[in-house]
This record gives C-alpha cells, sequence and structure tokens, in this order.
C-alpha cells in the first residue's frame, strides 16, 4: 500500500521507498557488490601480474575481464534494485547504456592519449617507447597534416552548397505536384547506398577517364580533357560531388518536413498582403526555417568531419595529398607506414579541434536563433 | 476582398502563362534529380551485364546497344547457369554477405534495446550520478555523435587485440553499436517525450511496477519510433567501412571492404565489380523503398517542433 502512493506519480524527484527496504536485503545487496567488486579488482590485479611476468597464474588474453566487467555490471544493478528498491530499479534504465558508453568510450579514449604519446610503430621490432611530445612537434611540421586539415575547412564549407540545393529539392517535393512519393523515394535512395558502393559505381566507373559516361558528356560539353581526379582542384571538386550526392537527400528530409511543420497561414497572408513568391520565401519561409536549418546543417557537418571511405577507395588521398581528409591521412598513416603512435596523435589532437571547433559552431547557432526570432 | 482571395489556392490568381511556366520547371527540375539519382544505379546495374567491348564503347541501353550476358554474375557465381556449381567466389561472398548481416542486425538490436531504455529513464525519472542531472548524461551520449571513428580505431585496435576480439563479428557489434546508439537515444527520446505520462501513471496505480508499465502499456506505442531507429542503424551499419577495413582481416570481412579490396587489385573487372555493387547496394535500396516511411522519420525525429 505504501508503496503504491509512492509510485503513484511517475515523476518522483526523491521517493521515500528506501525507508521500506529490510535491513536483510540491503546487506545483501551490499555483500554482493562488494563482492563483485573485490573479484573485478583481483582479476585485473592477477593479471597485470601474469603479463609482466611476476607471477604465472592468469589468462593468455584479456578476455575473461571483459566477462568480469559484465558480471560487475550486472552485480551493480541488482546493487541498486536491493538497496533503493523503486529508485533502483529506475536505475536500472539508464545503467546498461551507460557502462556500455563508458567502457567503449572513456577507456580507448584515455588508452589512446597514452598511445599518442609513444613511439610506436608496428613494423619495427622496437616496440612501444615513451617520447612525450615528439609525436606533437613533429605533427605541428608535418605539411600533410596541414593540408589535409585545410582540406576539411574546404570540404565543409562544400556543405554550404550542398545545403542550397537540398533547400531547393525539399521546395520541389513541397511543392503541389504529383507522383510526390516517387520523387520522395528516389531521391532518398543515394543515401541508402553503401559510400564504398558508390565511390565504385561514380568515382570509378562513371568518372572513368577513357569511356565512363560522365567523361563523355564532359567532352560533349567542350571539356576536352575530363580527368576529374588527376588535378588536385578538379580532384577535390569531385569528391565533393561524391559525398553530395550521397548525402544531400540527408538535409532534404529535414528541410522539408521544416517546410510541412509550417502553417500555410502565413504564407497565405504574406500572399494576400501583396508580396511576390520571391519574397515571400525570403521574408516568410527562409527566417521560420531557420532553426532546422540550423540543425541540418550542424548535423551535416558532424558527418562530414567524419569523411574518409569515399577518399580512401576513390583516389586514396591523391594526387599528391590534395584530396586527403585528415581521417583518410591517419588511416594510410596506420595501414601503410603501421605508425600508430603518431597516428594516434594526430587523432586525438583532430579530435580535441573538432570538439572546440562544434561547441563554438553549436554556441553561435544558438545565438543566432535567438537573435532572428 | 481578402477572403475571397485566401479561398482559392496561390496558383489560380496567377495568370495562366505563369503558372504553365512554374510547372514545366518544376516537373523539370524534378526529372532532372531524378535522373541524377537514378542513373548511376542504372549504370551499375547494366553494367553488370555487358562484355568488355560494351563498357570500352560505353554502351548503354540492354538490347538496343548491346546484348546483355550473365558475365558478371556468373564471375560471381550468382547466374542461373552457375548457381548449382560450386563457386568459391560465391561461398566468398556469402560468407561476408552474412558478416554484414549479422554484424548490422546484431548492432542495431542491440543498440535499439539498451538505448531505448536510456532514452525512457531519462524523459521520465529524475537522476543523480555524483553531481551529473539528466541534462548532462543526455548531452554525454548525444556528445558521441561528434567522435570520429578515428579517434576510437587505433586504440581498439590494440585494445582487441589484447581481449581477443580482433577480426571477430562480436568486435565489429561492439563498435557498431556504439556507433548508432546516439542516434537511437535520440530518435527514441523525441519518441517517449510525445507518450503521455497519464499512461503509465494509471498503469501503476492498476498495480503494474514500472518495468511491467514500460514492457506492456509504452514499448506497443513506442514501437514505430523503435522500427524507424532500427532501420537508420541498420542502414549506417551496413554500410561502415573504416572499423571494418582496420578490425577485420580474414574471418568478420563485410562488404564493404570486400568491394573496397576489389577495386585495387588486379585491374578492374567492370562486370564482376559491377555485380558485386549491385549486389552491395540491393537489400537496403529495398529496405528503404519499402520502408521509406520510417526512415524519415527517424531522421526528423526531434528536428522539427
Amino acid at each position: 500500500m505504501a508503496e503504491q502512493t509512492s509510485t503513484a506519480n511517475a515523476w518522483p524527484a526523491n521517493s521515500t521507498a528506501t525507508d521500506l527496504i529490510p535491513p536483510g536485503r540491503r546487506r545483501l545487496g551490499w555483500a554482493l557488490m562488494i563482492a563483485a567488486t573485490l573479484g573485478l579488482l583481483a582479476l585485473i590485479v592477477m593479471q597485470i601480474l601474469y603479463k609482466t611476468e611476476v607471477d604465472t597464474i592468469g589468462f593468455y588474453t584479456w578476455r575473461p575481464v571483459v566477462y568480469a566487467y559484465v558480471l560487475w555490471g550486472v552485480a551493480l544493478g541488482a546493487w541498486q534494485v536491493l538497496t533503493r528498491g523503486e529508485d533502483g530499479q529506475r536505475a536500472l534504465f539508464l545503467l546498461p547504456a551507460l557502462l556500455f558508453t563508458i567502457a567503449m568510450v572513456i577507456f580507448p579514449t584515455l588508452f589512446g592519449f597514452y598511445i599518442a604519446l609513444t613511439d610506436w610503430n608496428l613494423s619495427s621490432f622496437a616496440g612501444r617507447r615513451f617520447n612525450g611530445l615528439d609525436n606533437f612537434w613533429e605533427m605541428l611540421g608535418d605539411p600533410y597534416y596541414r593540408n589535409a586539415l585545410f582540406n576539411m575547412v574546404l570540404y565543409v564549407l562544400a556543405v554550404l552548397v550542398e545545403y542550397v540545393i537540398a533547400f531547393g529539392l525539399a521546395l520541389l517535393l513541397n511543392a503541389q505536384i504529383r507522383a510526390r512519393k516517387f520523387f520522395r523515394v528516389v531521391f532518398l535512395l543515394p543515401l541508402m547506398l553503401s559510400p564504398v558502393a558508390v565511390s565504385w559505381m561514380v568515382g570509378k566507373s562513371l568518372m572513368e577517364y577513357r569511356f565512363g559516361p560522365a567523361s563523355t558528356l564532359a567532352r560533349h560539353l567542350g571539356w576536352d580533357n575530363p580527368a576529374f581526379f588527376s588535378n588536385p582542384i578538379t580532384a577535390r571538386i569531385s569528391i565533393m560531388v561524391l559525398d553530395a550526392w550521397t548525402f544531400i537527400p540527408f538535409m532534404m528530409i529535414m528541410l522539408l518536413a521544416g517546410l510541412q511543420a509550417m502553417s500555410r497561414e502565413v504564407i497565405e497572408a504574406a500572399r494576400v498582403d501583396g508580396a511576390t513568391t520571391w519574397q515571400t520565401f525570403w521574408q516568410v519561409t527562409f527566417p521560420l526555417m531557420l532553426p532546422v536549418s540550423l540543425t541540418a546543417v550542424i548535423l551535416r557537418i558532424i558527418f562530414k568531419l567524419k569523411l574518409a571511405d569515399i577518399i580512401i577507395t576513390v583516389t586514396s588521398g591523391g594526387p599528391g595529398g590534395a584530396t586527403d581528409s585528415v581521417s583518410s591521412f591517419i588511416y594510410r598513416e596506420y595501414r601503410d607506414r603501421s605508425n600508430v603512435g603518431y597516428g594516434t596523435m594526430l587523432a586525438m589532437v583532430y579530435l580535441i579541434i573538432i570538439v572546440v571547433f562544434v561547441t563554438w559552431l553549436l554556441k553561435i547557432a544558438s545565438r543566432f536563433v535567438r537573435n532572428v526570432n | 476582398m481578402s477572403v475571397q482571395t485566401t479561398e482559392y489556392t496561390v496558383s489560380e490568381i496567377r495568370s495562366p502563362a505563369a503558372f504553365i511556366t512554374s510547372r514545366v520547371f518544376i516537373y523539370g527540375a524534378l526529372v532532372f534529380w531524378s535522373f541524377v539519382c537514378l542513373f548511376p544505379i542504372y549504370w551499375t546495374i547494366t553494367t553488370s551485364f555487358k562484355s568488355a567491348v560494351d563498357v570500352t564503347q560505353g554502351h548503354l541501353i540492354p538490347f538496343v546497344d548491346f546484348q546483355p550476358d550473365w558475365k558478371g554474375w556468373r564471375s560471381l557465381g550468382l547466374s542461373p547457369d552457375s548457381i548449382f556449381e560450386t563457386s568459391t567466389v560465391r561461398d566468398e561472398f556469402l560468407k561476408r554477405f552474412m558478416n554484414s548481416v549479422i554484424t548490422s542486425v546484431g548492432a542495431s538490436s542491440l543498440a535499439i534495446i539498451i538505448g531505448s531504455l536510456a532514452a525512457y529513464g531519462l524523459t521520465r525519472y529524475r537522476y543523480h550520478f555524483a553531481w551529473f542531472k539528466n541534462e548532462d548524461i543526455s548531452f554525454f551520449f548525444l556528445s558521441q555523435l561528434i567522435l570520429p571513428p578515428v579517434v576510437l580505431a587505433l586504440p581498439f585496435l590494440v585494445l582487441y587485440r589484447e581481449v581477443a576480439l580482433l577480426d571477430t563479428r562480436i568486435g565489429l557489434v561492439l563498435l557498431y553499436t556504439l556507433m548508432v546508439l546516439p542516434i537511437v537515444i535520440w530518435i527514441m527520446r523525441d519518441q517517449f517525450n510525445s507518450i503521455p505520462v497519464e499512461l503509465e501513471e494509471a498503469a501503476l496505480v492498476d498495480g503494474l511496477t514500472i518495468w511491467g508499465a514500460f514492457f506492456r502499456i509504452v514499448m506497443p506505442i513506442a514501437l514505430p519510433g523503435m522500427v524507424a531507429a532500427f532501420i537508420l542503424a541498420m542502414v549506417l551499419c551496413w554500410n561502415e567501412y573504416f572499423f571494418a577495413a582496420l578490425l577485420t582481416s580474414t574471418d568478420a570481412k563485410t562488404i564493404p571492404v570486400m568491394v573496397a579490396s576489389q577495386t585495387g587489385s588486379q585491374g578492374i573487372n567492370w562486370w564482376s565489380m559491377a555485380a558485386l555493387a549491385t549486389a552491395a547496394i540491393t537489400p537496403l535500396a529495398i529496405i528503404g523503398i519499402a520502408l521509406e516511411r520510417y526512415l524519415i522519420m527517424g531522421m526528423t525525429a526531434g528536428s522539427v517542433k
């Protein structure tokens, strides 16, 4: 009965159900938790001793520690329920995702920062050696990394062009047309295709120098030498086009949803007041669409910052690193030169740069929206 | 006067000539962009039926320009005449295909389960973990979205070797789950926010536990959102290349890695590459066309208020 009153409200900040739990149950919970934690720690210590060859009892790999972590997570959940009752059951909703993300992100990232401070080449016999900030100083003098960062700026700027096209397509789909569903499905299709398959389909075959249809078309239009990937500037543009082709539908769908959610009355009112189509768009539609636009553009930029697979498969960064994104450059740093320590340093610096950049972007965007509205 | 004009649609107010021009422009643009979207797909599918000469001469239309042939599909062991014979290429392809299916379905399912639970908890209850409140926890989950794969790839390569997960499907499933989890939480949070709390309050008064209320009352209502999140996660996992290329070598290679590895080596076998690319994109193209409604629902979650 008492429990029912405490659960009747689905939004309890702090329910008092803890008082109703018998001390025996609470003791059991604590015992379980302490046993699980000690067990996990004991296993880790044993494994460290085994790996550093202090003693001979242990497992060949660290896999058992992973299982132990999972069991520890289960014990943590049981402990919550046993000692905190209803509140514990609520915590249970969040715990799996939280434990999973912490294990998969925090630990590897910290480990990554450590690797970044080592000289570690998988192909050399020397193994891992701590070398402080040497990788960082080497990075500052690396023209290819600077070039890759510069390319990322260009690639991110290309998002604006994609945005204009996507907005245009969204307006088209929002017009009074027949077969809207058909066009929507067709326009959405490129997003579903794997970028690797697209790199082959478009980059390597349609844009093939000798007989690809895109090259043939370009010749007909008067470009004598349609080599899409041999000159740095055209190569960059070709990569942008390929990436835009797959991701324009993503922004288009978000903008279309924004257009459809807009009330028709506002537009009608503007027309009644004598505004032309052009004026209606710039004075009414566009400002109203600003919040959705910003969401779409920022999400798209976040995806753009991960751009790698198209570049890896089509140009491998060529010609001469002209099309490299940061991700594809680090990928090759690892794949071709096995330079784990240096590659990780580049990746960690990139992480810091984009965290700062995205935070700044979000701040600007929220201020912008507030000023306009 | 204004009352009268609002009853007509906008296009009727203007002159017929302007109306026709705008129609021509709109449909012209629609058809043009449809062509841009469809032509590469059309080209790939037809190329898988071409012989070398037809490819190099740029023939486009089957039966008119060139005689279709099962060449590309035969080299994969999937043409009508070779489907019953043993084929190492086909075995290889099917193995990669199954790897892709298992990793993407596994990762999407896992992400949906733990992501939905977390999203439900975050929309319904107040949490305090040390100094972290709900907003901080949500932000923590969503901020994973900006983490580029390249940051995690090398540490994971080393860690996975230590825990013997390198080149395994489970290893990929775990990473892909991490990759799509923020998106799933984003979509499901939006979904649960749209369900009125009164429903669960009534269920709790009727004697259900909070977990009972979640499974029996909330889950069925939130099912469309779950389907949407699942499909979006599927698309992202199926197409993922970066982690798969770095972390798998023989056993757990997925379709995109197989496609990419064919382009570099052995010159280019146009027809077999085209057949392989077609096979790689077909499953998702079908899912996308059939379940387009859910895909759109997933992508627009939370963006329009």
